[in-house]
C-alpha cells in the first residue's frame, strides 16, 4: 500500500450526500432518540446503539472500565452463557460489534433481515445491553488479558506515542487518561454493574437503524432494544478542558523510526468554526497525497511513509493531531518542514486554487463517503449523539462551498495556537 | 491464456444480455486485456481496478521489492503527465486511489463517483505504457519504501517473525523473499532496475481492469477500446515454476526484538487449489481454519482463551487461492504465566484432537451458514465486490468460478476434514518461528542503514 492510513478525518466529519437518501427521527416511548433509513436492495439489517458511556466517564483510577463493560457485555446474560451467546450469532451468521471511544459506548449488529434471523438477533442484542451478568470468571480472564495487551502496547512505539500525547495535551483531563495495568487491576464486577446501570440507559441512547424494514418494524424494534435498558444514562458532557502549554516530550525507544505526535485539544463537534477546519485540513494534511504536509515531507524529501493531519471533534474540544514516522537519525530535519508547513499555512492559509480543490474533492466525493449501508449507519449514529439536524447531510455541499480562505485562516488561528502546541517524540536520540 | 476476442465481436455478442443473469460480464481486448465488469446500481459510484499479474514472487534474488517499489514509481508521472498529477486528478473528481502489491500481482485502484470512470480509464491506460522513470524521482521515493519497511516490519517483532518464518520454510520457492524486499536490496536498487521491471510485466496482456459500480458494462467495454485498446501487447517472460521441494525435517527458529509477550507461528506445507472442481483438499483446509478460527464461537476462542485461558490469542489461517505454494498457519500469544512450550502444545492437541475426532455436524453447518452470509454482506461494499473477483484471477482461477468454489466449501465433509488434519499436520513440513521478547530499555536501536544515498 502507497499508504498506511485513511485520512477520513473520523466519521464525524465524513460526509453524507442525502440526495435521495431520507432519515427519518423520532423518540421511542422509552425515551431513546431513533435514526431510521429504510433502503431494501439488500436482505440485510444494520442496527447500532450510542450511550454516552465512553472513557471519559469513568471515576478516577478505574481507567479501563469503560472497555471492560463493554467488551463483557457478550460474557453472560439472563441465564445465557458466553458460550451460548457465541454459538447463537454464529448460527444465525449475525455480528456484534462496536467499541468505545472518549465519549461514547457504540454496541453494532448486522444481520440478515429474514425474519427468523432477524427477529433473533436483535433478541440476542436486547438481552445483552438491558441484562448482562458480568461473570466473575470473564472479568477475571479478561481483565488479565487487558493487562498484557497494555503491557505489550507500553513496548510499541506507535502505541507508546499515542498514549503520551493524549496526556500531554489533556493534563488533569479525562481525555488524557489511558488504561494503566494498574488502575484495570482494581475493576469490580461492581464496578462493572454500576457503570452500566448509570451509562447504559434509555434516556440518551441512540438508535440508529438502516436496511431492509419498514418504518412501523423499525419504531417496534427500538422500542423493544430500550425498553428493559437500566434507568441511568443521559447526555453527559465531560469536565471543561483547559489548554496545554507549548512543550516537547521526549521519549526513549530503540526503535528504527521515531513516531512523531504534534498537536493540542481544538474543537468540540458543536463549534461554529468546525467547516473551516474541515475544509482547511484537507490542504494542510487531511488530503491524502495531495496534501501539504504529504508534498512537503515524503513526496519531496522522502521523510516518511506517512505523514497527516486530522481534526477528530467530540462533545468537548477534541485533538487536532500531525503524525509521522520517520528514520531516527533525520527526526529532526522532519520535524522543521512540519513546523515550517504549518506555520506558513497557519499565518497565509490556503491558496486560491488549494481552496478550490479541496471543495471540489470533498463535495464531488460525498457520493462515495455513503455508498454502503455501513457507511451509513455511521453517519446516522454521528447525527444522533452529537445532535446534528438532520438537515446537516443536505447543507453538507453548501457549508464546504461557503467556506473562504480568510475563514479557514481566522480558524487556525483561533484553535491552533503555537503556545499550546506539544510535540511528542517516541525514539528520540 | 484464453483465445483473443476482438473486442467488437464480443460487444455484439454482449449486447443483449439476459438482465441480471449475466453480471457480471467479461470481454478481452486484441491486445489481450481483459475486462470485467460488474454493474451494481446502488449508489452512483464506481470502483475502478488494474491488477497486473505481476507480483513479488516473479522478482530475482538481488532485487527484491522492486515489484512494490515500481508500485510506488506509478503515480511519478509519465510522458504526458508530470509527478503527482496521477493523484490530482483522483482527488479533483472526488475520488479516492491507492495501490497494493502481494506475492501474486501489483494491483491500482479508484474509487470515484460514477462520471469519473472514463477519466480513469484514461490515467490508467497512460501508466500502463508512457510511465516516466529517471533517477531523481527514483531516488526519493525509494527513501519512503524504506520508512515504509522500517515502520511495517523493522519496528513490528511480529512481522519480523512472519518474515524470517517465511525465509525458513520456503527454500527454493519465492514465497521466501518479502514482498517490500530486504533492507539491503531496497538500499541497492536502481531506477533502472524499476524500468526493467515495468518493461517486463507491464503490458495490456499481462493485466486485466475490474470495474464494479453504477456502470452499464457495454459502456465500460467500449471505453476500454476506447483508452486501452491501442495499447501493443508484448511478449511476456517465461515463468519457471519454482517448485519448492519436499520438506524433510521441521525446522525451528527465534527472533529476538523489543516486546513484552512471545509470539509462535507455526506453518504447514499444505496444497494449493489447482482445479476448482476436481480438488478437495483445499476447501477441506479452508473449512478446519474456519472450525479453528473463524468465529467467535470456534475452536480457538472457545477452548485455547475461554476455556483452558493458555492463550492471550490463537488463530488459524489457510489461504489456497495463490499462484505459488500454499501453507497452513496457526499462530498465539501465551497468557500471562503461560509459556510458548505451553502454547505449542495446546495448538497441537486441537489439531491432534480432530485428527482423533473429527468435527462435529453442529461446527459444518455453522460454517456454511457463515459463508452465505458472508456473500449477501459483501454486496454492502463495491470495493470487497471487485476484490473477490481480482482476487480470484490472480490465482488463476475466474470470476466464474466464485461460485463453484462456494458449492465446494459448502459441500465438505467431516471425513474430508478429518482427513485433511490427519495427511498435512505432519513435524517434516513443520516450520515453527518464535518471537523472543527483549526488554525495551535495554535493547538498542539498529544500526542506521547504510547511507547510500543522501
Amino acid at each position: 500500500m502507497r499508504t498506511l492510513i485513511v485520512l477520513l478525518l473520523s466519521s464525524l466529519v465524513s460526509t453524507l450526500a442525502l440526495a435521495g437518501v431520507k432519515i427519518e427521527h423520532w423518540t421511542a416511548p422509552s425515551g431513546a432518540k431513533v435514526y431510521f433509513v429504510e433502503t431494501r436492495v439488500l436482505p440485510i439489517l444494520d442496527v447500532q446503539i450510542d450511550f454516552a458511556a465512553g472513557a471519559a466517564f469513568v471515576p478516577a483510577g478505574k481507567s479501563g472500565l469503560a472497555g471492560l463493560t463493554h467488551s463483557l457485555l457478550e460474557t453472560g446474560a439472563a441465564g445465557l452463557d458466553e458460550e451460548h451467546i457465541a454459538g447463537r450469532l454464529v448460527d444465525i451468521a449475525a455480528h456484534l460489534g462496536g467499541g468505545v471511544d472518549s465519549d461514547r459506548a457504540s454496541i453494532s449488529l448486522r444481520t440478515l433481515s429474514a425474519q427468523p434471523q432477524r427477529d433473533a438477533a436483535l433478541d440476542l442484542m436486547r438481552t445483552i445491553l438491558s441484562a448482562p451478568t458480568f461473570p466473575q470468571a470473564a472479568l477475571e480472564r479478561e481483565r488479565g488479558r487487558s493487562i498484557a495487551s497494555i503491557r505489550e502496547a507500553e513496548t510499541r512505539p506507535d502505541a507508546i506515542a499515542g498514549k503520551r500525547f493524549a496526556a500531554a495535551i489533556y493534563p488533569g483531563h479525562p481525555y488524557g487518561v489511558s488504561p494503566t495495568a494498574e488502575s484495570v487491576a482494581t475493576i469490580t464486577r461492581e464496578d462493572l454493574v454500576t457503570f452500566h446501570r448509570q451509562h447504559y440507559g434509555a434516556a440518551g441512547a441512540i438508535v440508529s437503524i438502516i436496511g431492509d424494514v419498514s418504518r412501523t418494524a423499525a419504531e417496534a424494534i427500538a422500542q423493544r432494544l430500550t425498553e428493559a435498558l437500566p434507568a441511568g444514562g443521559g447526555d453527559l458532557v465531560p469536565p471543561a478542558v483547559t489548554k496545554p502549554l507549548r512543550t516537547t516530550i521526549k521519549i526513549a525507544h530503540p526503535a528504527a523510526q521515531s513516531h512523531v505526535h504534534i498537536g493540542l485539544p481544538a474543537i468540540s463537534r458543536s463549534d461554529p468554526d468546525y467547516f473551516p477546519l474541515l475544509v482547511g485540513n484537507y490542504t494542510l494534511g487531511g488530503g491524502g497525497f495531495v496534501s501539504r504536509l504529504m508534498k512537503e515531507v515524503r513526496e519531496k524529501r522522502g521523510y516518511a511513509y506517512s505523514v497527516y493531519s486530522y481534526f477528530a471533534p467530540r462533545k468537548l474540544e477534541g485533538p487536532f493531531e500531525i503524525g509521522l514516522q520517520t528514520k531516527r537519525e533525520q527526526v529532526g530535519d522532519a520535524l522543521k518542514v512540519v513546523d515550517e508547513v504549518l506555520t506558513g499555512y497557519i499565518a497565509k492559509g490556503p491558496g486560491r486554487k488549494e481552496l478550490a480543490a479541496a471543495k471540489k474533492n470533498m463535495i464531488d466525493g460525498l457520493a462515495l463517503r455513503m455508498d454502503s449501508n455501513a457507511k451509513l449507519l455511521g453517519y446516522l449514529s454521528a447525527i444522533g449523539f452529537y445532535g446534528l439536524p438532520l438537515t446537516y447531510l443536505d447543507e453538507f455541499p453548501a457549508k464546504v462551498q461557503a467556506v473562504t480562505a480568510e475563514q479557514v485562516k481566522a480558524a487556525f488561528a483561533r484553535h491552533v495556537k503555537a503556545e499550546n502546541l506539544v510535540t511528542v517524540v517516541v525514539a528520540a536520540d | 491464456m484464453k483465445p483473443l476476442f476482438a473486442a467488437l465481436s464480443l460487444l455484439a455478442f454482449a449486447a443483449v444480455p439476459a438482465p441480471g443473469l449475466a453480471n457480471p460480464f467479461e470481454t478481452q481486448l486484441a491486445n489481450g486485456l481483459r475486462v470485467i465488469v460488474k454493474e451494481d446500481r446502488r449508489a452512483p459510484t464506481a470502483v475502478h481496478m488494474v491488477w497486473y499479474r505481476a507480483g513479488s514472487m516473479d522478482e530475482k534474488d538481488g532485487t527484491s521489492g522492486v515489484a512494490h517499489a515500481l508500485e510506488h514509481l506509478m503515480f511519478k508521472g509519465t510522458t504526458n503527465l508530470a509527478a503527482g498529477e496521477f493523484n490530482k486528478r483522483v482527488a479533483e473528481a472526488g475520488g479516492r486511489d491507492n495501490a497494493f502489491t502481494s506475492r501474486d500481482y501489483t494491483a491500482y485502484f479508484q474509487i470515484v463517483p460514477k462520471a469519473a470512470l472514463p477519466e480513469m480509464m484514461k490515467l490508467e491506460a497512460d501508466r500502463m505504457a508512457n510511465l516516466r522513470l529517471d533517477a531523481k524521482e527514483f531516488s526519493s521515493e525509494i527513501k519512503v519504501v524504506m520508512e515504509e519497511r522500517r515502520l511495517r516490519t523493522d519496528d513490528d517483532p511480529h512481522a519480523l517473525v512472519h518474515e524470517a518464518l517465511n525465509s525458513a520454510m520456503f527454500q527454493a520457492h519465492p514465497y521466501r523473499r518479502p514482498i517490500i524486499g530486504w533492507m539491503d536490496d531496497l538500499e541497492h536498487l536502481t531506477w533502472q532496475d524499476a524500468r526493467d521491471w515495468y518493461r517486463l510485466w507491464y503490458a495490456p496482456n499481462n493485466a486485466y481492469v475490474v470495474v464494479v459500480g453504477d456502470v452499464d458494462h457495454r459502456e465500460v467495454f467500449r471505453l476500454a477500446q476506447k483508452y486501452y485498446g491501442p495499447l501493443k501487447a508484448r511478449a511476456l517472460p517465461q515463468r519457471k515454476p519454482q517448485n519448492e521441494p519436499e520438506q524433510a525435517g521441521m525446522r525451528r527458529l527465534s527472533v529476538k526484538a523489543p516486546a513484552q509477550l512471545p509470539y509462535l507461528a507455526m506453518a504447514w506445507k499444505a496444497p494449493r487449489l489447482r482445479d476448482v472442481q476436481k480438488d478437495r483438499d483445499p476447501y477441506a483446509l479452508d473449512v478446519l481454519a474456519t472450525v479453528l478460527d473463524g468465529h467467535d464461537a470456534s475452536r480457538f476462542a472457545r477452548n485455547l482463551v475461554r476455556g483452558s485461558r493458555v492463550a492471550q490469542s490463537a488463530g488459524a489461517g489457510y489461504d489456497g487461492t495463490l499462484r505459488g505454494e500454499a501453507s497452513f498457519v496457526l499462530d498465539g500469544q501465551p497468557a500471562e504465566g503461560k509459556t510458548i512450550a505451553d502454547l505449542e502444545a495446546a495448538l497441537r492437541a486441537e489439531i491432534k484432537l480432530i485428527q482423533d475426532e473429527g468435527v462435529s455436524a453442529e461446527e459444518l453447518t455453522r460454517v456454511k451458514t457463515q459463508s452465505i452470509a458472508a456473500q449477501i454482506y459483501k454486496r454492502d461494499s463495491l470495493m470487497a465486490q471487485a476484490m473477490e473477483i481480482g482476487g480470484a484471477e490472480a490465482a488463476g482461477e475466474s470470476w466464474r468460478d466464485i461460485d463453484a468454489m462456494l458449492e465446494q466449501l459448502k459441500s465438505v465433509t467431516a471425513e474430508e476434514v478429518q482427513a485433511v488434519a490427519r495427511k498435512y499436520f505432519k513435524d517434516d513440513a513443520l516450520s515453527i518461528a518464535v518471537l523472543d521478547p527483549q526488554p525495551v530499555d535495554k535493547s538498542k536501536p539498529k544500526k542506521p542503514s547504510v547511507a547510500v544515498r543522501h
